[in-house]
């Protein structure tokens, strides 16, 4: 909200000498939040002012336009005294009138810079401008005339034109509709601003009674709409000039000046809150009729939008059919032209929850709707009226129509049960009864005490504050006038907290342990898009194919929440690359969406706590939101330098990097190969832990690495977080080990290349026994020496007892046993 | 003791003599002083205290001698051999320390040089800064909550006194998913933790949800369709505004440095009633000649967040009594105050997933 501050000092007195600054600070401590005070001349600088036109002479040009060769008086504002000559289009004026005039060195709006030019075969030494030209408004017919008794020449010109109006810009909170107006603005002047006093309510006035001679109306619909005035205005000049005060203060709030009988209803809006719908009455035919829209039904607003209404839209109707979108938005068919000489007035009250829905419905925001749909004040329909007929006719030349018609009451302020001393209850500060009732009465309310001294207070919200419906609602009202800067600063003594549960410090330990492995973190969004998973290469049976669809997504390619990290970090990936970070290693936890396409989370009440069977079914209608950990290596692994050659990403590395995770949480993973995209087909390992699959790491595919920017053998891992930290170690129990000597035995065995190394060092645990210390695979040969198809793997095992020195032979025959299991479970044979 | 040797002649046996054993020792240590080093020493060892050298040939013509003579000769022999050790020894520990100091000086290398052998990784500096607010908390008592992300609207908005026309609800542009009547949304605030807090927990609760969010805000230098908040909800029996300001008094001074308070602004909330804007004073200036602050823009205070006392009707839905308990709740951005914490003007770096942002704050922040 906009407000010219000249405006609200209409409306009430502060003490003189307070500074717009004090007006503003106190407003923003209780409620009314300064957004910037502009000056609607702040573009405007250098020497601006009074001129009188000593002479003028019309020079007909070659172009045909004829042009006015001035002489200006502009007393000492030049320098010398001597007047100014200056060529002029407009010719919208004579010799004698006073001028606003702009002298070399100024400056207007859009940095437009005034010097003396020659033009038109004549040195023009500045300008005489029009009320566009100064940022003033569209007017451009002509240039500002000003009244015989505006100044001297040579004066400043910006108080007289408004220029140096202060214009103070409020952010308005919902609950505050009132606050949308002059009159709701002047009102917290008054009761925040120190030693404010005389407000003048704009919607106090005597109007003329309601009798049976105005325009008729039948409203269908009370509860929608409980109260509509109309009154009507004769004999209106379209022509007439809307007066520079009100183009100002209208343009200064952020409104378009369009014709007087526009401009009228808009000025009373912003005066009152109470907004206004002017029709051209000639062209209503018949009674007015509201009621709600029946489906199918159609209009064409005043935007020149074609609309099919719903029925629970709100219409204003006469003999032709729909006329309005009543409280939004008027129709096209009886809108006022510029041939308009009746207007007939509507000041209605509409239900504001009505209001919001339709305004939703259609895509409507207009300044009319949002002061409807936050609720405006229902006593001041007829003030708001009258107030608009006495402009259309002070200013249009019209004569007010003597119908007055007044369909309906004001819906009564409900009485609320307020406890005394509830302010001080939820503020922590000593304010007493008497203060609380003090504030309430002084934000408009009606106080009285309840019978019986029960220490609870009658209090009934002024008409201008619906939002104030629960006794808490009136706490706020009391401890911002109080003011929020007093409530004392007191720490509360919470009881003893348990600290991070296990699974956030899990997450975190996994954090720093993917650090610690040389991977970066990153944050992506999880939006996603068809395209995407097919770069990834995934089949259409593919489950991570089912997504969860956003109604209104920002872009349409990703248009979905994804159900894979792998698609935003390899972007990522991709994009590093690009930006020359060739050597890419990150990470990336984040919940995927997975439907489970169970049906819808109802709507519950809220006047009581669901059920435990209400919560349960919320919870089941939603996605599966596991918590994934993806990473991505790209380049080179370890970096080559004079230490050794680089070591450029591998399969390995992705598994490794879940290993070093699981480990971090007391765990295992074990690794057997699968074909699933993105990854290469020979070179993905599914990871289970305890036989249970948490995910899948290797090297991705080759054409994935292309979509994606990505350099060949990019490796990759996606893994569920849930299911690892579900199985994280909690307490780890101390090892025992053997203080004997060790004893050594490799062994290098040969298989067929399909056995997995993983099955042949199963087979070499389980046959070498109790006696075996650690096993490690410490070489894999192919090659001639072994055949085609077959590889050789060698092994250190070690062996030792906890409570003795092992025998001579013990070793080797437990080393035999472990061969001899291998060669029975894998066709392994030992290598001479 | 050596019986008598068949071959001995006593007429060779001169080492006895004393000027003849002291030219043994004397020859001896000469040896000893010029070896120049180690394998010279062990040379000099060899012929002049090994099995075959002079004095141990004659220590070995001892028993031979007649018992009067033998002791005397012992003890000269005895002391010429001691001091050839000895010598040895000496001579040996500075050989020994002269080759370890030449061969330091052989194995020196350019420290200079690069040891960057591996990357170093980094976490994210949203993930830091919503650990470090948490750990504040912790330390104050508090207990972590969290709820998904696509959450219920029932949860997300009417729980938290949002009905379905609250003209509030357009101000949080939220992301709806299909179809629309299962009720579904991105969660626009992390306020909805604060619900299932309340619907899960008995007072006394003490928690904050740090979390991401969801708006449908363009993408740009200071707006994000995915933001990171962090809330906090207090349920207590005789909790009112002034525990509201102690704790975020606290919690600004111990994220933005000692004496940091906040200021309260009447704001508007449907769930909370008293509702407030919380201002931070500018860390950078503390509203000192603010006029020339970049960081607070001349304001000397900072908007931080919103908070309030939490509304009955949020507490009625939510099963708690409100006759009985009163609580506060406040919610921030957490990448808002990363951005001025960290002088980040453009948060777009947050989740562009360059790592040469991520790698500039480490592990800790
Ligand atoms: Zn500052």
């Amino acid at each position: 909200m906009k407000a010219p501050l000249s405006w609200i000092l209409d409306l009430v007195d502060v003490p003189a000498g307070t500074t717009t600054e004090e007006i503003t600070d106190r407003l923003t401590l209780t409620g009314l939040k300064l957004e910037a005070v502009v000056s609607p001349g702040r573009e405007i600088t250098g020497p601006l002012v009074i001129g009188r036109v000593l002479t003028m002479e019309p020079e007909p040009q070659k172009n045909g336009k004829t042009i006015n060769w001035c002489t200006v008086d502009v007393g000492d504002a030049n320098g010398t005294g001597e007047p100014q000559g200056i060529v002029c289009g407009a010719h919208n004026f004579a010799p004698g009138d006073l001028v606003v005039t702009v002298l070399p060195g100024g400056v207007l709006p859009g940095g437009f810079e005034i010097g003396a030019r020659k033009t038109y075969g004549h040195l023009s030494a500045g300008m005489i401008c029009s009320a566009r030209e100064l940022g003033l408004g569209e007017d451009h017919d002509g240039i500002i005339v000003l009244p015989p008794d505006a100044g001297e020449p040579g004066q400043d010109v910006r108080a007289v034109l408004g220029l140096d109006e202060e214009v103070i810009e409020f952010e308005v909170n919902p609950d505050r509709a009132y606050a949308l107006s002059l009159r709701g603005i002047a009102r917290e002047v008054l009761v925040s601003v120190e030693g404010a006093s005389g407000f003048r309510d704009p919607a106090l006035r005597e109007t003329p009674a309601a009798n049976d001679d105005g325009h008729p109306v039948v409203v269908e619909d009370s509860e929608g709409c409980p109260v509509f005035v109309a009154r009507r205005v004769d004999g209106f000049d379209p022509a007439a000039a809307t007066p520079d005060f009100m183009v100002q203060r209208i343009t200064a709030a952020g409104m378009r000046p369009i014709s007087l009988a526009v401009d009228v209803t808009n000025y009373v809006m912003l005066e009152t809150g109470r907004p206004i719908h002017g029709y051209d009455a000639d062209r209503l035919q018949g009674a007015i009729v509201v009621r709600r829209a029946r489906e199918g039904e159609k209009l064409t607003t005043l935007d020149g939008t074609a609309r099919t209404l719903d029925p629970g839209d709100l219409v204003v109707t006469d003999d032709s059919g729909i006329i309005g979108l009543g409280g939004v938005m008027g129709g096209e068919t009886t809108e006022i032209s510029g041939t308009t000489t009746s207007v007939l007035v509507e000041a209605a009250h509409w239900d504001a929850v009505s209001m919001f829905r339709t305004g939703r419905r259609h895509k409507i925001t207009s300044e009319a709707g949002k002061r409807n749909e936050r609720g405006v004040d229902p006593t001041i329909c007829e003030a708001a009226a009258d107030r608009v007929v006495e402009l259309l006719v002070e200013h249009g030349g019209g004569t007010a129509h003597p119908g007055v018609t007044v369909v309906g009451t004001p819906p009564a302020m409900p009485v609320v049960e307020v406890a005394g001393d509830l302010a001080a209850r939820v503020s922590g500060m000593p304010i007493t009864e008497e203060q609380s009732v003090a504030c309430l009465r002084a934000v408009g309310c009606e106080v009285s005490a309840a019978v019986g001294g029960s220490g609870t207070l009658s209090v009934t919200p002024p008409p201008w504050r619906p939002d104030l419906t629960d006794a808490q609602d009136f706490s706020e009202e009391v401890v911002r006038l109080v003011g929020y800067d007093k409530v004392p600063s007191v720490l509360p003594t919470p009881p003893s907290g348990r600290g991070l549960t296990r699974a956030q410090q899990l997450r975190r330990r996994i954090g720093r342990t993917l650090a610690g492995e040389g991977f970066v973190e990153v944050v992506t969004f999880p939006f996603v898009g068809e395209a995407d998973l097919d770069a990834l290469g995934l089949t259409a049976e593919d489950p991570r194919r089912d997504l969860l669809r956003l109604s209104n997504p920002l872009n349409a390619e990703a248009g979905f929440m994804t159900s894979t990290l792998l698609p935003g970090l390899l972007r990522t990936a991709g994009k590093n690359v690009g930006h020359g970070t060739t050597d890419v290693a990150i990470f990336e936890t984040g919940t995927v969406t997975l439907p489970r396409h169970a049906g819808p989370a109802a709507i519950l009440p809220v006047d009581r706590r669901p059920t435990e069977a209400e919560l349960e079914a919320l919870d089941a209608a939603l996605p599966a939101q596991p918590l994934h950990l993806a990473l991505v290596g790209a380049g080179d692994a370890v970096s080559g330098g004079w230490w050794a050659e680089a070591q450029p990403f591998s399969w390995a590395d992705a598994v490794e990097a879940v290993r070093a995770v699981a480990a971090s949480l007391g765990l295992e993973v074990s690794a057997s190969a699968v074909e699933l995209a993105p990854w290469h087909p020979g070179r993905c390992a599914e990871l289970t832990v305890d036989g249970e699959v948490i995910g899948h790491a290797g090297e991705v595919h080759p054409t994935v690495c292309q979509a994606f920017g990505l350099p060949k053998r990019t490796v990759a891992a996606e893994v569920d977080l849930d299911l690892l930290i579900a199985r994280a170690v909690h307490l780890r129990t101390a090892p025992t080990f053997s203080s004997y000597p060790v004893a050594k035995e490799d062994v290098a065995l040969v298989v067929d290349d399909t056995v997995p190394a993983a099955a042949v060092e199963a087979a070499l645990r389980e046959g070498a026994g109790a006696l075996l210390e650690s096993i490690r695979l410490f070489d894999v040969y192919t090659g001639d020496q072994v055949g085609e198809g077959r590889k050789s793997l060698a092994y250190a095992l070690r062996f030792r007892a906890l409570d003795r020195t092992l025998k001579e032979g013990e070793a080797a025959a437990a080393r035999d046993a472990a061969v001899a299991r291998a060669a029975e479970r894998t066709g392994a044979i030992q290598r001479a | 003791m050596s019986g008598p040797n068949t071959d001995y002649d006593p007429v060779e046996v001169t080492p006895l003599k004393a000027d003849q054993v002291e030219a043994m020792r004397e020859a001896a240590l000469a040896a000893i002083a010029d070896a120049p080093d180690l394998d010279a020493l062990k040379q000099v060892r060899l012929d002049h205290a090994g099995d075959r050298s002079p004095i141990a040939l004659a220590n070995r013509e001892i028993g031979a001698l007649p018992p009067q003579a033998r002791k005397e000769a012992g003890q000269r022999i005895g002391q010429a051999r001691g001091a050839i050790n000895q010598a040895l020894a000496a001579r040996q520990s500075v050989l020994e320390a002269e080759h370890e100091e030449r061969m330091l000086v052989e194995e020196t290398v350019d420290v200079s040089l690069p040891t960057t052998r591996r990357r170093r990784g980094s976490r994210h500096p949203l993930t830091l800064q919503s650990e470090l607010i948490a750990d504040l908390f912790v330390a104050m008592g508090y207990e972590v909550a969290e709820g998904p992300v696509v959450e219920a609207e029932w949860l997300n908005f009417d729980a938290l006194n949002l009905g379905p026309d609250h003209p509030a609800r357009t101000m949080q542009d939220t992301f709806w998913t299909e179809p629309a009547e299962d009720h579904v949304v991105l969660r626009t605030q992390t306020s909805p933790v604060q619900a299932r807090t309340l619907l899960t927990r008995k007072p006394p609760i003490y928690v904050v949800c740090p979390g991401r969010v969801f708006r449908t805000d363009e993408y740009d230098a200071t707006h994000s369709p995915m933001f990171h908040q962090v809330e906090g909800l207090v349920v207590d029996e005789g909790i009112t505004m002034a525990h509201l300001k102690g704790t975020l008094d606290h919690f600004a001074s111990q994220l933005f440095g000692d004496g940091i308070s906040t200021r309260f602004r009447p704001s508007y909330f449907p769930f909370t009633e008293p509702s407030a804007e919380v201002d931070v004073l500018c860390f950078v200036c503390r509203n000192v000649d603010a006029e020339s602050c970049r960081t607070c823009r001349g304001e000397g205070w900072i908007e931080w967040g919103g908070c309030g006392v939490v509304n009955p009707r949020v507490l009625v839905a939510c099963g708690v009594d409100p006759e009985v308990y009163s609580g506060f709740a406040f919610g921030m951005g957490i990448d808002r105050s990363f951005m001025f914490r960290h002088d980040l003007e453009d948060l777009r770096p947050l989740f562009e997933g360059d790592v040469r942002f991520s790698s500039a704050f480490g592990t800790e922040i």
